[in-house]
């Protein structure tokens, strides 16, 4: 066959591998892309990701004269038996200025369940503009049964919207959040009540 | 094909192995055991030619359905397909299932196989002067891998998809959440399953192409030199390495959500359905091209033969196949138009995709120019040849008018885009497929096929074809969305119109199917090089059918040598 085979053989051995390391790297960029999604939403308000700011940065933002409207919205995943909605309809915002909404969550079955909130803003070009400085969607939320609470979110609207190619025209902002069950969540706390009622609680060493 | 005449051939070795110089094993070691580059390249010939016939007849009940407004047989098929009365709800999800594996048949199952697998393995060794592919076991794991795939889809049709009916229903797609939490059974896992055993067989098969191209040039051979048909088999195969693994990688997250409780798609933890969408169109896109730039090479060997020309700008044809793939990586968002793009996202995207253009532009005219000034003779396959010239350009105008976000937001999931996808692949690929099946069939079984059956063929599926797909433009500016079974009696019209362009195309498919089977009766011996001076490649120094090893003393190529 040819002059040398071994030597053929060992060359494309040689490429090959480097073909499969490839296909190996994009599978790695195709697990890395998830956490990379995250980030990219995170930093560049993509899809109405809103911002997260802590009370000290808020401080230092100066108050404008211009106002915006915010428009709150909530609602739950259909499998989750919780009545949650905004308390208030719409506030008239100063830019910059800190503000509190609530939201009421209560819990419609007779099992405690833990939900996790999410959330965005719309319109979509807002995102990078919204911040909270504080928000019941940071954690997750475990409702008793029947147990009704209020939950706050403190936000405030980047004055710098107004400069912005994109924001500059943008009048009303939609904040709106969806509850969903953390499944796993609530079955690790049905898990426990179960074990606790049964008088074996070994809280100390068990999770 | 060639295994009729060659299964009897083989056969015949077996009682009469002393005088068989070509050292042919046995039946089943050489066809269910086979390392050689053209028996799996038949192989893979065969299995396209039947998984197309199921995708075909697939899309023949869709037909049906869709000639008239309402549902006429769905409930009845869904009724014989489950075993019992079914609801209509359960018809529904039989339309689902019936898209899906389409849309899964013709993709993975059909188009690669046949462009990629088939005349791939059959001609790019021997377009390079090699004796073989790289890894010749490899190649026989990409291709029983495809057909274990191909076993995985057939059987989720047989197990339920969700609570009302059998198969999978996702959409070619797979998007989530109808691909997760939306279709609680385990058809949809089979489906993935497929998709993982398919995607598997095609990276192994790159690996094999990228090795085999880059490794194995017979002396002389350098990469300016290799036929068009070469280059953008080698430009497909880095596409397939690049996208391919992305697939993978979404489709295993899928697996997870699904059974293993990740939720990296559902927002109830955290993840993000949309993310789904970018890693399968960061796929998806490229996959594209996969399937149309075989075709490329293809239309470029046969517009240079039957012109007796050598291809005009071969460099820049070759390189316009390269800044296709390489721009075809950063436009996948154009997909998603409405899924809350910003609006600069969107202009880049637009502005992106319609940079593709250029280089597909660049290839159109070249072909036009080659044929320019050319000695032309219109056999068979240059009539293919410049159908898919004028199919491929339809498809890719229309991809021009849907790469504009502001006039995708009006024609995203309509008619229209069914209309633009169909002419650049069931007409542009498809036509490819058949234009070198008609350039290398007589090469690959050693018999002539009936020159007037193939014109007929070529110009009744043309006709049907059309029939079936451009009146889809007036039905998708006018609103009609796909993937439903009903619609409105306004769009009854083009909807009949189109149905009777499948029943065309379908006749046009029988006169394939008698045109192959009268070259194994009646077809004459075909000579070494049946097309004559314009045919320069090495496939042509050699006889029809090759022999079982070529080029055990390597061939070399001269400077003068064309392209």
């Amino acid at each position: 066959m040819h002059a040398a085979p071994a030597e053929l053989s060992q060359r494309n051995r040689r490429v090959g591998l480097y073909a499969l390391l490839a296909a190996l790297a994009m599978l790695g960029l195709g697990y890395a892309s998830v956490p990379l999604y995250r980030l990219f939403c995170q930093v560049t308000g993509f899809q109405g990701t809103t911002q997260r700011v802590s009370a000290a940065q808020a401080a230092s933002v100066k108050v404008a004269a211009a106002t915006m409207s915010i428009r709150f919205d909530g609602n739950t995943d259909r499998d989750l038996p919780w009545e949650f909605k905004p308390q208030q309809v719409t506030q008239t915002v100063r830019l910059g200025e800190r503000n509190l909404a609530i939201f009421t969550a209560k819990n419609l079955s007779n099992r405690p369940i833990v939900g996790r909130a999410s959330y965005n803003v719309s319109p979509d070009d807002a995102g990078k503009f919204f911040n909270k400085v504080q928000c019941f969607c940071f954690t997750e939320q475990t409702l008793e049964p029947g147990q009704e609470v209020r939950m706050p979110v403190i936000y405030f609207v980047d004055p710098s919207i107004t400069k912005d190619e994109d924001g500059k025209d943008i009048r009303q902002i939609t904040l709106s959040y969806t509850f969903h069950e953390d499944k796993d969540a609530s079955a690790d706390l049905a898990a426990k009540a179960k074990v606790a009622s049964k008088g074996l609680d070994r809280a100390g060493n068990a999770r | 094909m060639a295994t009729t005449a060659e299964t009897f051939q083989a056969h015949g070795d077996a009682h009469d192995h002393a005088h068989d110089h070509d050292h042919k094993p046995a039946f089943f070691a050489r066809w269910f055991m086979s390392t050689n580059h053209k028996d799996i390249g038949t192989l893979y010939l065969i299995f396209a030619i039947f998984a197309g016939i199921i995708g075909g007849a697939v899309s023949g009940l869709m037909r049906l359905e869709l000639e008239q407004p309402g549902i006429q047989y769905l409930t009845l098929w869904a009724t014989w397909f489950d075993g019992k009365p079914a609801e209509m709800n359960t018809a529904l999800h039989l339309w689902n299932v019936l898209i899906t594996a389409h849309g899964l048949i013709m993709v993975f199952f059909m188009v690669m196989p046949a462009i990629i697998g088939g005349f791939g393995n059959w001609f790019v060794p021997i377009m390079i002067g090699a004796p073989d592919m790289a890894f010749p076991r490899m190649n026989n794991i990409s291709f029983w891998l495809t057909v274990a795939g191909f076993c995985s889809l057939m059987f989720s049709a047989f197990v339920p998809g969700d609570t009302t009916g059998l198969g999978a229903g996702i959409g070619w797609t797979a998007y989530a959440p109808l691909s997760t939490y939306g279709s609680s059974g385990p058809a949809v896992d089979f489906a993935i399953f497929s998709l993982h055993l398919a995607g598997a067989g095609s990276i192994m098969g790159a690996i094999n192409f990228i090795t085999t191209i880059l490794n194995m040039r017979a002396p002389g051979m350098t990469l300016h030199k290799m036929p068009l048909f070469v280059w953008s088999v080698l430009v497909t195969a880095f596409l397939l390495l690049l996208a391919l693994p992305v697939l993978a990688a979404a489709i295993t997250m899928l697996i997870t959500d699904r059974n293993f409780g990740t939720t990296f798609f559902d927002a109830s933890g955290g993840g993000d359905p949309v993310l789904y969408q970018h890693l399968f169109w960061f796929f998806g896109h490229p996959e594209v091209y996969i399937m149309i730039l075989p075709g490329f090479g293809i239309i470029s060997q046969i517009i240079s033969t039957f012109s007796k020309k050598p291809v005009f700008g071969y460099l820049g044809m070759a390189y316009a196949m390269v800044a296709i793939g390489v721009v075809g990586f950063i436009v996948w968002a154009h997909h998603m138009y409405t899924t809350g793009l910003s609006v600069n996202t969107k202009m880049y995207f637009t502005a992106a995709t319609m940079v593709i253009a250029v280089p597909t532009g660049i290839k159109i005219f070249s072909w036009i120019a080659t044929m320019w000034g050319g000695s032309l003779s219109f056999k068979a396959p240059m009539v293919w040849a410049i159908g898919f010239i004028f199919l491929f350009t339809v498809g890719g105008v229309t991809g021009v008018v849907l790469s504009n976000g502001g006039i995708d937001d009006n024609l995203q999931d309509t008619y229209y885009v069914v209309a633009h996808f169909h002419y650049v692949l069931s007409l542009g690929a498809v036509t490819s497929l058949f234009a070198g099946f008609y350039y290398w069939f007589p090469k690959m079984s050693g018999k002539m096929y009936s020159e007037l059956l193939a014109h007929i063929h070529f110009w009744v599926f043309f006709v049907g074809v059309n029939l079936i797909f451009f009146p889809m433009h007036f039905l998708g500016a006018q609103g009609m969305p796909r993937r439903y079974p009903d619609y409105p009696a306004a769009y009854e019209h083009w909807n009949h119109v189109a149905t009777d362009g499948y029943k065309i195309m379908a006749v046009s498919v029988l006169i394939f199917f008698i045109n192959i089977a009268y070259a194994f009766i009646a077809g004459k011996k075909a000579e070494d090089n049946y097309w004559g001076e314009g045919a320069t490649t090495l496939e042509w120094t050699l006889s029809s059918p090759p022999p079982f090893h070529q080029f055990e003393t390597l061939p070399v190529i001269e400077d003068a040598h064309h392209h």
